[in-house]
């Protein structure tokens, strides 16, 4: 099956004649050499990933990592200096302004950081924006606005303008404009930044439900390791503009990539993340085990009450086939020890 | 009401360092020793002017051109004399529309108007307004200074709006019309009012044309600034979803920008009101007609009537359209009928009769009272600073060389504000004597800076007291907003009647146009001093004039050097204009420009003469705000 | 209405111009002051201009049954007036021989429609007390001897000499410089501004040297002695630079508009004929200054008590 998103060895540089530094030795340079010598700020460097369907992917880096830009480059926010991008098999970068309008209207919308909400126009007016651009019809416009204010909760403030509303509201309006045009592709671009710690919460559940419900293929942008390690499927890290790891919350966790991703996740409760397979450890043969066995995914976390009332070692199975043990011994260091040492 | 509007002043030249500075005060004092010296060698008897320097004959060579081909030439009567139908059938389309409502018709959809945009309070200084008109005797003159108002209001949108938005959107019409702005901003209403006559003859075509240009840079410049303050990631958020550029225009960044499109309409329609009256020299109707008549007169009382509807209208204009600015859900439900009844009011033939009020004989008494009794303090005064500061003033230019003072203004110019500001002003300056001007510019400049001397002392002064006084600001700042919507020539008229014809009835007239702005400035300075600085000098122990003198002075030093830059234009502007009462020099070359045929060239060189001062002056002031202020 | 139907010809105008190009009187092919139309009268700025003007369109209105649009127009704009169809008519000129060539003789937008009757007469005046002082200070020769006297903050160190509004008809510059005067030339802005100098001069005692002319109310109040200026001849004038004599006595006269003259029927008629006195128009000049009244007033209480000298230019069969 085609990935809903492909992108490959894309570049965005920034500053005067960028095109000179893709695929000569300039694009060897560190970033900061690089703007010493051209005056160029290589914003994405040689970048490459699949979304799959119904994936929630997230990009992680801090502030200056070249997040945004990556997610802009996707539907040509942002024109990528090289590179590929398709989306649905299709490639973004050859397409004319009108398909690519196309595609922004119909397949892929877009959340923002600022919420980017138009002050003059009511709630449903906003969320209508994008059918009314497309040309739909007043009365089906406001129908489905409606709908989907209803759907991320906003029923009662159709009518009120955007500065009426709090933070979190505006961000639903947000989300409701994005969701109106049922595009197959949602990109949020650090959506709940701007929020406070609660409601950042509420509006994550909200995007897990959202997904649970209507099943899109997100791609969320954050500098927020829990909020990263919460909402995603996979989570790309990155940082300077290049990609230092792909893979799912326990991947990062249990086996970083380099020193980075380890100071990264150093202090995240790994009990959380990891599951028993990270501690597991092979069975002696003969070995005597519980009679109800553990599976590979299980969260650490969910195990500790098993494992440690356990009077001999669980097995951990995946499918039905048995790939190893844990007991106590195992257990203790996962849920002690935040700081693993670095594989080298 | 009238916000003050300056020019953009973005580029902040880097803080000096210790050393610079010093430097700088070597440098400085070398100058002007070597300017003294070279003056005292140089210095010259003040031959006078030329009476037909090359530039009046070849200017006058133009006019009898235009005269000669005017039913001829194709740009005639293929352009200009189309613009100028045009214009004439706009106006009288617009006069026809006004009058034809009546009094009572006008008042009630005015009035309407003015409730569905702000309210019964608005509505109610509307009606109040408008009737005021009718009141006063001055209800045909007003339709006409409204309707040519309007009308340059009108075309100043049409054209000024689309550029303002091309500006702000595309780089190089923005960065081509920065400095073409700069200049018509700075461009006296007198300069070019002769050119106008020239191109467009005289009556409402020509006085629409000239309001147009001079209020039009102000619709760009808001207009470029409402666009382009558009919040970023709102025109981000309608990309993503796939606007065209048309939809992210008509449904983004127009409606986003509407209250500062609204402000550029209230702006345009101030300026536009203030160069209408000034264009009665140039046979325009209106209410400018009895302010120049009451002028001619020296008829004060006759002229406060005129003014006081000036005001009158300035005010209604500009709460209304602010009114409109403000961002508020509209009751059509009660909208709509008060709307059909202010129609139904205006199809009824209501005859337009009114009791009358005047206050022309109480102002004339007054004024002759104090003519009579305060005649020996107004001579003293007027003969002290003449002999004291103009005199020697004037004498030291008229004296200085042309290419010394070219020299001077570049070298200043170089110390302040920079090379490219120095060799513009210096550029003028040689100017001025290539106009065969030199000696006419000298003395109108000598006023200027006495004027403008005036002008901050009292400015700051005033600006300084109700920067400390929330009272006092608060009866100061109605006061401040009637003073600047008064169109600058109703000032001459008291200053008339007290001084005379003189060069310092000008300067009284400036020093009472150019001083509100610079108060504004300066107490808006004062006041933009961070509270926790003036708290933390308050708990070290400052006494209040500590507090004035090394914290609030200090670092409102950005307002003052803005308030010297705004003053001086300003004062320059109505200095030109006392050529009409004695002040002479360039402002009276203007004025006999357009009134005696032989003098017509230097009067159009004399209009360019104050220009190039203008821009002398306010490259010299500005470069120095944007150099030395505070970023 | 009026104005609507006016609107409506421009359209017309502009649409039948548009293959021609459009000339500068465009747009004013309404025939001027036909059948009981608009009179445009210029008004110059001074007081005595006024008085012909309101008696004018006093009569016009009143008794001809025209409508009468005063221009407040500086004298050379209104002449401009002519072309642009701003103007019908000047009712007091003062010689101008180079805008009659121009606009006369050369575009042939205007013709003399007769003398007014009144003499003008301009020169250089002190107050009369100071004449009683200094009896040869009358005498051009000896304004040097006295420069010290005229001088004010305005003059720079020389005698002053206070002309009026810069519109007016005057070679005092030249004249200054010619004969070599130890003077310089203020410029007060309008007659208002003259007249109450000179009031001024005579109540306060002060001395003043002052440009102006007659027929002028003034002379009925108050007394000025005029300062003899070299004679003039014929032509003495004739290089506005190089004059060094005094003015000529302008035989003021009617300039009308050659479209008004052509279709201006009664109006253009009653103008043409209209004649009077200096005094006649001096006494209408009081009533407008020094009486409070306005323009309709003072013309008004004119006509009622000067019948036979109206009558006769109303035309005959109106």
């Amino acid at each position: 099956m085609t990935p809903t998103i492909a992108v490959r060895q894309l570049w965005k540089v920034f500053g005067p004649r960028p095109e000179r530094v893709v695929g000569t030795p300039l694009a060897d340079l560190s970033r900061a050499e690089l703007r010493a010598r051209t005056g160029c700020l290589a914003a994405v460097r040689d970048v490459s990933f699949e979304v799959a369907r119904n994936e929630v992917f997230v990009v992680m880096g801090l502030s200056g990592s070249g997040k945004s830009t990556l997610v802009r480059c996707l539907t040509r926010l942002i024109e990528p200096t090289s590179g590929e991008i398709e989306i649905d098999g299709e490639a973004v970068r050859e397409m004319s302004a009108k398909r690519l309008r196309e595609l922004r209207r119909h397949r892929v919308a877009m959340v923002f950081q600022h919420f980017g909400l138009l002050p003059h126009r009511s709630v449903l007016d906003n969320a209508g924006y994008g059918l009314e651009i497309q040309g739909v019809g007043r009365a089906e416009r406001r129908r489905r606005a409606a709908e989907v204010l209803e759907l991320v909760g906003l029923t009662g403030h159709e009518q009120q303008l955007p500065e009426e509303l709090s933070g979190g509201m505006q961000q639903r309006v947000g989300l409701a404009r994005a969701l109106a045009t049922d595009p197959a592709v949602l990109l949020f671009d650090e959506p709940f930044s701007a929020l406070d710690p609660l409601i950042r919460r509420d509006m994550q559940a909200e995007v897990r439900r959202l997904h649970a419900e209507v099943g899109k293929t997100l791609v969320f942008i954050t500098h927020d390791l829990a909020e990263a390690l919460t909402l995603g499927d996979r989570i790309a890290v990155l940082r300077d503009g290049e990609l230092v790891q792909v893979g799912t919350p326990e991947e990062l966790v249990g086996a970083p990539a380099d020193g980075y991703v380890a100071d990264f996740v150093r202090d995240v409760p790994r009990a959380d993340v990891l599951t028993v397979r990270w501690i597991m450890r092979p069975a002696v043969d003969g070995e005597e085990c519980e009679d109800t066995p553990l599976p590979s995914g299980t969260v650490i976390r969910d195990a500790v009450a098993r494992v440690l009332r356990a009077e001999r070692p669980i097995a951990v199975v995946d499918g039905g086939e048995r790939v190893g043990v844990v007991d106590a011994e195992q257990l203790l260091p996962a849920l002690l020890g935040h700081r693993r040492q670095v594989p080298a | 009401m009238t916000a003050v509007l300056t020019r953009p002043t973005s580029d902040v030249a880097e803080p000096e360092s210790p050393r610079r500075r010093a430097t700088g005060r070597t440098v400085s004092g070398i100058l002007i020793v070597a300017t003294v010296v070279a003056y005292l060698v140089f210095h010259t008897t003040a031959a006078a002017d030329a009476p037909d320097a090359a530039a009046f004959r070849f200017l006058g060579d133009v006019r009898d051109w235009v005269d000669a081909n005017r039913d001829t030439h194709p740009v005639f009567l293929y352009g200009v004399n189309y613009l100028r139908l045009g214009v004439r059938l706009l106006v009288d389309v617009v006069r026809a529309a006004l009058a034809g409502l009546g009094l009572a018709g006008l008042v009630a959809i005015a009035g309407a108007i003015a409730f569905v945009l702000g309210g019964w309070r608005t509505a109610l200084l509307a009606v109040a307004g408008l009737l005021g008109f009718g009141l006063l005797g001055l209800w045909p003159e007003s339709v006409d200074t409204l309707a040519l108002t309007l009308t340059a209001v009108l075309l100043s949108v049409l054209i000024g709006v689309p550029l303002g938005i091309l500006a702000a959107r595309v780089r190089w019409v923005g960065a081509a019309l920065r400095p073409l702005l700069d200049v018509m901003q700075i461009l006296p209403t007198f300069a070019y009012l002769a050119p106008m006559t020239l191109l467009f003859l005289i009556g409402s075509p020509a006085a629409v044309v000239a309001t147009l240009i001079y209020a039009v840079p102000v619709t760009i410049r808001i207009t470029e600034l409402g666009i382009a303050g558009v919040a970023p990631s709102a025109v981000e958020a309608a990309t993503a979803l796939g606007s065209t550029r048309r939809q992210l225009l008509t449904k983004v960044r127009l409606p986003m920008a509407r209250p500062t499109l609204v402000l550029a309409v209230n702006q345009t329609i101030m300026m536009a009101l203030s160069m209408v009256v000034v264009t009665a020299l140039i046979d325009a109707p209106g209410l400018g007609v009895n302010i120049l008549r009451a002028l001619e007169r020296v008829n004060v009382g006759a002229a406060f009537d005129a003014g006081l509807a000036i005001v009158i209208m300035a005010i209604v204009l500009d709460r209304v359209t602010t009114a409109a600015a403000r961002r508020r859900r509209r009751d059509w439900r009660i909208a709509v009928p008060v709307l059909a009844a202010a129609a139904v009011i205006a199809v009824l033939p209501i005859p337009d009769g009114l009791p009358r009020i005047s206050f022309a004989k109480p102002v004339n008494d007054l004024t002759s009272w104090v003519e009579l009794h305060w005649y020996d303090s107004t001579e003293g005064l007027k003969n002290t600073i003449s002999t004291v500061l103009l005199n020697p003033l004037e004498n030291l230019l008229v004296t200085t060389p042309w290419w010394l003072f070219t020299l001077a203004v570049l070298g200043f110019g170089l110390l302040v504000a920079g090379w490219r500001a120095a060799l513009i002003a210096g550029a003028a300056a040689a100017g001025l004597s290539a106009l065969g001007l030199y000696q006419h510019s000298m003395q109108t400049l000598a006023t200027v800076l006495v004027a403008t001397a005036l002008t901050m002392l009292l400015g700051i002064a005033a600006g300084v007291l109700s920067a400390r006084h929330d009272r006092l600001a608060a009866i100061t700042r109605p006061v401040l907003d009637a003073a600047q919507t008064m169109p600058s020539f109703v000032y001459l008229l008291p200053a008339v009647a007290l001084f005379g014809a003189s060069r310092f009835t000008a300067i009284v007239a400036a020093v009472i146009y150019a001083v509100p702005p610079v108060v504004r400035l300066v107490e808006r300075g004062i006041r933009d001093v961070p509270a926790t600085v003036v708290e933390a000098a308050l708990s070290a122990g400052s006494t209040p004039r500590q507090l004035l003198w090394k914290v609030q002075l200090p670092m409102a030093r950005g307002g003052l050097l803005l308030a010297a830059n705004q003053g001086i234009v300003m004062v320059l502007a109505m200095v030109v204009v006392g050529g009409l009462v004695g002040a002479g020099a360039l402002g009276y070359d203007v004025v006999a420009g357009f009134s005696q045929r032989e003098d017509f060239g230097r009067g159009l060189a004399a209009g360019l003469a104050i220009v190039l001062l203008g821009v002398l002056l306010d490259r010299l002031t500005q470069g120095f705000h944007r150099a030395k202020g505070p970023s | 209405m009026k104005n609507r139907q006016l609107s409506i010809a421009m359209v017309v105008t502009l649409l039948l111009a548009g293959c021609g190009g459009a000339k500068s009187d465009a747009g004013d092919n309404k025939p001027s002051a036909g059948s009981k139309g608009t009179v445009k009268l210029a008004i110059n700025p001074w007081v005595g201009y006024e008085a012909n003007a309101d008696v004018l369109a006093y009569l016009l209105e009143h008794q001809l049954g025209y409508t009468v649009e005063k221009k407040n127009l500086k004298e050379e704009i209104s002449w401009q007036g002519f072309e642009t169809g701003e103007v019908d008519a000047i009712v007091e000129n003062w010689g101008h021989d180079d805008l009659k060539k121009t606009y006369i003789e050369e575009k042939k937008v205007a013709v003399e429609a007769g003398p007014t009757g009144n003499t003008g007469v301009i020169g250089w005046y002190v107050p009369q007390w100071l004449a009683d002082e200094h009896p040869d200070i009358t005498d051009w020769n000896n304004l040097n001897k006295y420069a010290d006297l005229f001088k004010t903050s305005e003059s720079g160190g020389k005698g002053q000499l206070l002309d009026g509004d810069p519109s007016y008809v005057t070679n005092d510059e030249a004249l200054v410089g010619n004969l070599k005067l130890n003077y310089k030339v203020v410029y007060s802005g309008s007659e208002a501004a003259l007249i109450k100098a000179a009031q001024q001069a005579t109540a306060q005692k002060k001395p003043l040297l002052f440009y102006f002319y007659e027929p002028q109310w003034l002379f009925a109040k108050e007394k000025y002695a005029r300062v003899k200026l070299p004679a003039y001849s014929a032509g003495c004038d004739a290089d506005p630079k190089k004059v060094a004599c005094d003015y000529p006595d302008y035989k003021l006269d009617k300039i009308v508009s050659k479209k008004f003259a052509d279709t201006g029927g009664a109006a253009y008629g009653l103008i043409k004929n209209f004649t009077w006195t200096n005094d006649d128009q001096n006494l209408v000049s009081d009533y407008l200054t020094n009486q409070g009244m306005s323009a309709d007033q003072a013309a008004e209480k004119w006509v009622k008590e000067h019948e036979s000298t109206w009558k006769p230019w109303i035309p005959a069969g109106s």
